[in-house]
């Protein structure tokens, strides 16, 4: 499909904004590793407006350069100028896609790399991934641009696929109660093909509330892994689809449960054109704030607390700390029966998956992992919780390198625990 | 463009890991907060003095031009290769190699950043009181270069007033140690002092001992408005005489509360026409009395309305109105031209009616506040640069503004250098003798020039 994703030269004046502070020094999760300016959002900035200027090549350490960020926006949500950084690198990503005539950034990028080694584990490996596990997963799916070939690593803790996917298994419309609020519950790749058990704790949560939920079986990826990998055209044909099927019921709101779904779907759903899609896009809301609005915390206050008591640390997603979700999924959290809630130092700190970016700069990412689980480790927290699947991923493979005793889970998973619906489903 | 031969051998001392010559890195280092573009010819992150020694020791041999950079967070171009050369990145050497809490003193590596160097000796109940808005990005070493200063500098002082010695590389590539690890020390001339502020064109600090005190137990902080400047400026002056002084006493003019006013939905009165911000520290009992008496010193200066916050989420709205002039600058036009004048105390009503006349006089908003304690005022020349003409209106402004504050008893920098920046402004201040005499302590330390060169005293060099 016709990329109708923003062009870089569209940018230009938000990349005029940049007044080469170097705050973002202060925020980056890369530059806190790497100590060098083409990693921060500074350096991006004054490469994205070299090449507008026709002033660089595209060559293989742009290329580079450009790979280097988790598109975390721990920078613009910090920066005085308010320059959607995240925004500008993956137009610039699309921008280095078209000119090098590649399908994807990240296709140029393993050519970049050329860690032979890497690319000969990634096909052997990846190859296995992909027949075995991923036989069964759309084409279209993020997942396969989220875990190509070179993700597959001997070292790395790989998600399983699930032997049920969460839309085969429910119906398209599970009604509640007539005056409660109808939603379309947005499942994404990574919860629908590899966690469906964080949406089978949404739904009974739901449920509990009486909502009326819609799963609309036909919709798909948030575009988020296509974004990261500089696919304007996938980018766009998948926020036509989610508009479709998300919006062929009207809804009083569309929840996900996966903070960079939330990031993806909003910001392409605002931008496919015309005001249905900027009205869907500003439907969409994370279910934590939801939840809360419609009443779970009065069925927390009424459970009965188990005898055993499990201390619990938060770990803040990227994409929700940057729209101000922080306090409701510690205040659920803090609500739960048998749990001692403990807030970890720098909990806002990325992780360092970053769509793309683990694929190729795992020995980063994983750095950046480790600060996280000293965070972690200080707390002696025995269970992370979080609310984005990617998130999980990511934190479960530091932990497992460091040899921490933790598990990592979704909220969700935690609630529907606490309020032991399954059992009394 | 530096030969094959020169790269290879810069390569030898640090390793091929940690140079670049790539265009896509070296366009990342083309830039500071001045917004200006130079590009450097190589980018060198070295690790330790021995490294920068021998660095130095080839291009002063070769006749290379080097760049000592820190964050890259100047305000006046220091760090900016205007002649191209090697581009010398501090950031990797940030090790704090000591806190010493018997004697109260640290070692640090220039790398350091300044809020984590605060964070590190907080938690042994020890204070580092420079600080200055960059601290969460600026380094130790470009902090020493530009002799930084912050708020907290009414009551404590600037960075020169923490420094009791340096490692130093010169530019012919001698590792030289200054000054010492004891607050007393008069043997020979005090070159830690000349080091200090010397814009990254004396040396390249490559280890900084640092003077400490003890972390003040509380802080309370209030806010005070005036229906003018001029009583605002005559309750700082009691509030001095009154032999208190605050921590911080920061202020806001008319121009800048217009501005707030304007881009954001803080409500502020209409008679009000200026702010302080005020701020003491000590024991939390006397803090209570301490701010009772400075309210009670400025009642007769037109007080407004006065406010003591009563806790953290208090005091952070209070700064909330400090901290939005910055951002909402840009609503009133694209580009900044940011002084950082400072002027005595008692003139700051003097230095804006100047300011507010030159201001119509020339056409040009001009946005004014600043450390009311110190007198520097952070005066915002706020245009267009589109605009046809425009260049040289900022240039006629700036230059009445410097006048101005000279004629005042000032300084046309208060904190951020001269830099590139201010280097045409030099002569202004600066009597022909004096420079030449800095010019010769240039030359004696580096005879080629090849150490940050341009800086301070324009391209005619040190020669
Ligand atoms: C938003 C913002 C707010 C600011 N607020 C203040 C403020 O309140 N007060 C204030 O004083 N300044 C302020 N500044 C200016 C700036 O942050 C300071 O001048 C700071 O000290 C620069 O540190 P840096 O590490 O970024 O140095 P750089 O910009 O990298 O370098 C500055 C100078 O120091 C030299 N240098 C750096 N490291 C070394 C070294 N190890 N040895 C020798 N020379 C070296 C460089 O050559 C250059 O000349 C502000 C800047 C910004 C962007
Ligand atoms: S904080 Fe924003 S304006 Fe400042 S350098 Fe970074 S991106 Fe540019
Ligand atoms: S989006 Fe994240 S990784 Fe990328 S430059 Fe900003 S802070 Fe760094």
């Amino acid at each position: 499909m016709k990329d109708r994703q923003p062009k870089l030269k569209d940018y230009l004046h938000d990349i005029q904004q940049c007044v080469k502070c170097g705050t973002c020094h202060a925020y980056c999760p890369v530059y806190d590793q790497e100590r060098r300016e083409p990693v921060v959002a500074r350096g991006k900035m004054a490469l994205a407006q070299t090449l507008l200027e026709g002033k660089t090549e595209i060559d293989e350490r742009f290329m580079r350069n450009l790979s280097e960020c988790l598109l975390c926006g721990s920078c613009s949500n910090k920066c005085p100028n308010k320059v959607p950084v995240e925004e500008i690198v993956a137009a610039t990503r699309r921008e280095i896609a078209a000119q090098k005539g590649l399908s994807l950034f990240g296709v140029g990028l393993t050519q970049v790399l050329r860690r032979p080694w890497l690319m000969k584990l990634g096909a052997r490996f990846g190859h296995l991934f992909s027949a075995v596990l991923f036989r069964r997963i759309p084409q279209q799916s993020g997942l396969r641009l989220r875990f190509p070939a070179p993700y597959i690593r001997r070292d790395r803790t790989i998600p399983k696929v699930a032997p049920h996917f969460l839309r085969d298994s429910y119906p398209e419309f599970i009604p509640g109660a007539e005056d409660r609020p109808h939603v379309a519950l947005f499942t994404g790749c990574m919860i629908n093909f590899m966690f469906p058990q964080i949406g089978d704790a949404a739904i009974r949560l739901l449920k509990a509330l009486k909502i009326n939920i819609h799963i609309p079986k036909d919709q798909g990826c948030c575009g988020v892994p296509a974004l990261s990998s500089g696919s304007g055209g996938t980018v766009t044909e998948l926020a036509q689809r989610n508009f479709e099927a998300l919006g062929r019921t009207k809804v009083d709101a569309v929840l996900t449960m996966c903070a960079s779904c939330n990031f993806g779907l909003r910001s392409h759903l605002a931008k496919i054109g015309g005001e249905a899609g900027e009205e869907l896009a500003g439907k969409v809301m994370d279910i934590h704030p939801f939840l809360i609005k419609y009443g779970i915390q009065e069925i927390l206050a009424h459970t009965p607390a188990p005898a055993e008591v499990t201390r619990v640390t938060w770990h803040d997603p990227c994409h929700l700390r940057n729209i101000g979700v922080t306090a409701e999924p510690r205040a659920l959290l803090r609500a739960l029966p048998g749990i001692e809630f403990v807030e970890m130092p720098d909990a806002d700190k990325c992780c360092g998956l970053g769509g793309t970016f683990s694929v190729y700069h795992y020995d980063l990412s994983l750095r950046i992992g480790a600060k996280k689980v000293d965070s972690i480790a200080s707390t002696k927290a025995a269970v992370v919780a979080t609310g984005c699947p990617g998130c999980m991923l990511q934190l479960q493979d530091s932990i497992n390198h460091a040899g921490l005793n933790c598990r990592v889970c979704h909220s969700l998973e935690l609630l529907d625990r606490a309020l032991n619906l399954e059992q009394s489903e | 463009m530096l030969d094959k031969a020169i790269i290879q051998q810069l390569q030898q001392i640090v390793g091929a890991d940690y140079l670049t010559t790539e265009p896509a890195d070296l366009t990342c280092y083309a830039f500071d907060a001045t917004q200006r573009r130079y590009l450097p010819d190589v980018v060198v992150y070295p690790h330790n003095a021995a490294e920068i020694a021998e660095i130095l020791k080839l291009a002063n041999a070769k006749r290379i031009p080097v760049v000592p950079r820190g964050s890259g967070s100047g305000f006046s171009g220091g760090s900016l290769p205007i002649e191209g050369g090697i581009e010398l990145v501090l950031r990797r050497m940030d090790r704090i190699l000591e806190i010493d809490e018997e004697n109260m003193i640290a070692v640090v590596e220039p790398g350091v950043v300044t809020e984590t160097f605060q964070k590190a000796v907080e938690a042994h109940g020890l204070f580092y009181p420079p600080d200055p808005a960059s601290l969460k990005f600026s380094s130790m070493g470009g902090n020493v270069a530009e002799c930084a200063g912050g708020p907290r500098c009414v009551k404590y002082g600037v960075t020169r007033d923490y420094i009791l010695g340096l490692e130093v590389v010169t530019p012919t590539g001698d590792i030289i140690n200054t000054g010492g690890r004891t607050m007393k020390g008069v043997v020979g001339y005090d070159l830690t002092r000349l080091f200090v502020g010397s814009e990254g064109t004396l040396g390249v600090v490559t280890q900084i001992i640092v003077k400490l005190i003890p972390k003040p137990a509380a802080v309370k902080t209030m806010l005070i408005t005036f229906d003018s400047i001029r009583g605002a400026s005559q309750a700082v002056s009691h509030i001095v005489l009154g032999r208190i002084i605050p921590t911080t006493l920061e202020f806001m003019d008319s121009t800048s509360l217009d501005v707030v006013r304007k881009a954001t939905n803080i409500v502020i009165p209409e008679q009000v026409k200026a702010v302080l911000v005020v701020e003491v520290d000590g024991e939390p009992e006397l803090l209570e009395k301490q701010a009772q008496q400075i309210l009670t010193i400025v009642q007769p200066f037109g007080v407004v309305d006065t406010k003591i916050a009563q806790n953290k989420a208090e005091s952070d709205d209070i700064w909330k109105l400090r901290r939005s002039i910055s951002p909402s600058l840009r609503t009133v036009n694209p580009n900044k031209f940011n002084e950082d004048i400072c002027v005595p105390r008692s003139r700051i009503p003097d230095m804006i009616v100047a300011l507010e006349k030159i201001s119509s006089e020339v056409g040009v908003p001009i946005i004014n506040f600043g450390h009311a304690g110190d007198g520097n005022i952070h005066v915002n020349v706020m245009v267009d640069l589109a605009t046809p003409g425009m260049d040289e209106k900022v240039e006629r402004a700036l230059r009445a503004i410097f006048e101005a504050t000279l004629e005042l008893g000032g300084t046309i920098s208060g904190e951020h250098g001269i830099g590139i920046t201010k280097a045409p402004y030099l002569r202004m201040e600066l009597k022909d003798k004096v420079i030449d005499y800095m010019r010769i302590i240039k030359r004696a330390l580096d005879p080629n020039n090849i150490l940050n060169p341009g800086k301070i005293f324009g391209t005619d060099g040190g020669q």
